[in-house]
């Protein structure tokens, strides 16, 4: 199988194999995706989260099947959080997207966490670049969806759609902090099931709290699983599009994201050069135990590991 | 870091619960793989499809409505027209030991029936992959 070939061709083996390569830190990986960088750039980026049991997974695969007709290809990248004891994980998120595995322009890949604070793969940053270059117009990234862990979804998506539910009762003053910036979309799913006008209040008077915003964020009540106004969450999505590439906020965003990333890339390699040096030399194990002893202080120890790359 | 070993659990076939292949899913989890996990009622094209775009390690399909002797020949025969050949298939289910040797034919590499332990299946898995 010739990965570069086949990935430009739009291949889904192509495209999957790239993907495993990049998760397990295969240089290769890397080396086609340098090549081939200069293909990516076309596709729109969505991020999708919320609490989990929100109804992400069913929005996704309505949201998905929408565009379809339209006849855009979507990549959707599903992540679930892998166990920090076993390092396994389910990852469930296909049940609600069944009859899209068969369809020819979509591809769907789910990730666990594997380690990665943020709620996000570490590999995410990479599927997104394969899916682009698989041709896909639309990408949507589902988050594990844990409160704070969400942070990581601002600085890859273009756009952040937001899934709240209605009857969420006090569980929404606990994880509105964190969640009421990041969000440009907002989806009040489960509208079906009553209280979603009530919900629509709180996330507003919220929003009128936090007016330094530029983006007055859009709230759509809607219903994924009777499909129900999935027409209108993707017109906000557009509207939100639309805004980003009138006032330039979209090259601010590439721009911003851009250098998260290769501040991203930088940490993570000084730390496993620091780290890979230290361990061989034991040099770890050997602080620690100075530090208990009171021999050294953790801030003397720092210094000594730092001195290993800049010798 | 060693990479985690992925699997799809798929339910092939019109079974109307999946206790079993939920079991098997945790027990995957629990040993310290990536399970995919399907759902209900997926058809063989559905199950290859998944496979494919997962890329996974292993595909192990369980069913109790005995059409096991359509169905894991079915989607072993499709991963093939599709050009894998890296990826482990097996079975599990109620499945009388006088088919066992037609699905091993059809290229069902093995077949759990009742009373196997997901001790054995997860060894199984570890010492037989294929990449
Ligand atoms: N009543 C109702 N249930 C829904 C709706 N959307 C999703 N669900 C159900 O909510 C549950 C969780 O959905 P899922 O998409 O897996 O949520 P996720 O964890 O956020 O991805 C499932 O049982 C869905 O069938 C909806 O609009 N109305
Ligand atoms: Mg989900």
């Amino acid at each position: 199988m010739n990965i570069e070939e086949g990935l430009l061709k739009g291949e889904k083996r192509a495209c999957a194999r790239l993907i495993t390569m990049l998760e397990n830190n295969d240089q290769g990986a890397i080396d086609i995706i340098k090549k081939l960088y200069k293909h990516t750039g076309r596709a729109y980026v969505i991020g999708v989260t919320g609490p989990p049991g929100s109804g992400k997974s069913t929005l996704t695969d309505r949201l998905t099947k929408e565009l379809r007709k339209k006849n855009k290809k979507v990549g959707i990248i599903a992540i679930d959080p892998t166990s920090p004891f076993t390092g396994g994980a389910i990852l469930g998120d296909r049940i609600r997207m069944k009859d899209l595995s068969l369809d020819k322009g979509v591809f769907i890949r789910s990730m666990g966490t594997r380690g990665s604070l943020g709620g996000m793969s570490k590999a995410t940053w990479g599927a997104i670049k394969v899916l682009d270059i698989y041709g896909a117009d639309y990408i949507f990234i589902e988050t594990v969806g844990v409160g704070q862990s969400e942070i990581d979804i601002v600085k890859i998506a273009h756009t952040v759609l937001m899934v709240m539910v209605p009857n969420l009762g006090d569980d929404i003053q606990a994880i509105k902090a964190g969640i009421m910036e990041i969000a440009d979309v907002f989806a009040i799913n489960k509208a079906d099931l009553g209280g979603a006008n009530k919900t629509q209040l709180e996330i507003e008077m919220n929003l009128d709290l936090n007016e330094k915003k530029d983006y007055r964020p859009s709230i759509v009540q809607v219903s994924a699983s009777k499909n129900e106004n999935i027409d209108k969450v993707i017109k906000k999505l557009s509207e939100h599009r639309k805004y980003l590439d009138e006032t330039g906020e979209m090259i601010e965003r590439r721009k911003r994201n851009a250098k998260l990333e290769v501040i991203r890339l930088v940490e993570e390699e000084l730390m496993d050069l620091i780290m890979n040096k230290a361990l061989e030399e034991d040099m770890l194990e050997i602080l620690s135990e100075q530090i208990i002893s009171r021999d050294i202080d953790p801030y003397s120890a720092k210094d000594n590991i730092l001195k290993l790359i800049k010798k | 870091m060693e990479r985690p070993i992925r699997v799809l659990v798929a339910k092939p076939g019109l079974d109307g619960h999946d206790r079993g292949a939920k079991v098997i899913a945790r027990s995957l989890r629990d040993a310290g793989m990536e399970v995919i996990y399907t759902g209900l009622r997926q058809t063989p094209e559905q199950i290859v499809a998944a496979a494919i775009q997962e890329d996974v390690d292993v595909v192990a399909m369980s069913i109790l409505s005995g059409a096991h002797n359509h169905l894991f020949p079915k989607v072993a025969k499709l991963l093939r027209e599709e050009g894998v050949d890296d990826m482990l298939i097996i079975g599990g289910g109620v499945i009388p030991d006088g088919d066992i040797p037609f699905l091993k034919e059809s290229g069902i590499e093995e077949i759990f029936t009742p009373g196997t332990s997901t001790t054995q299946v997860i060894e199984y898995i570890k010492n037989n992959l294929k990449r």
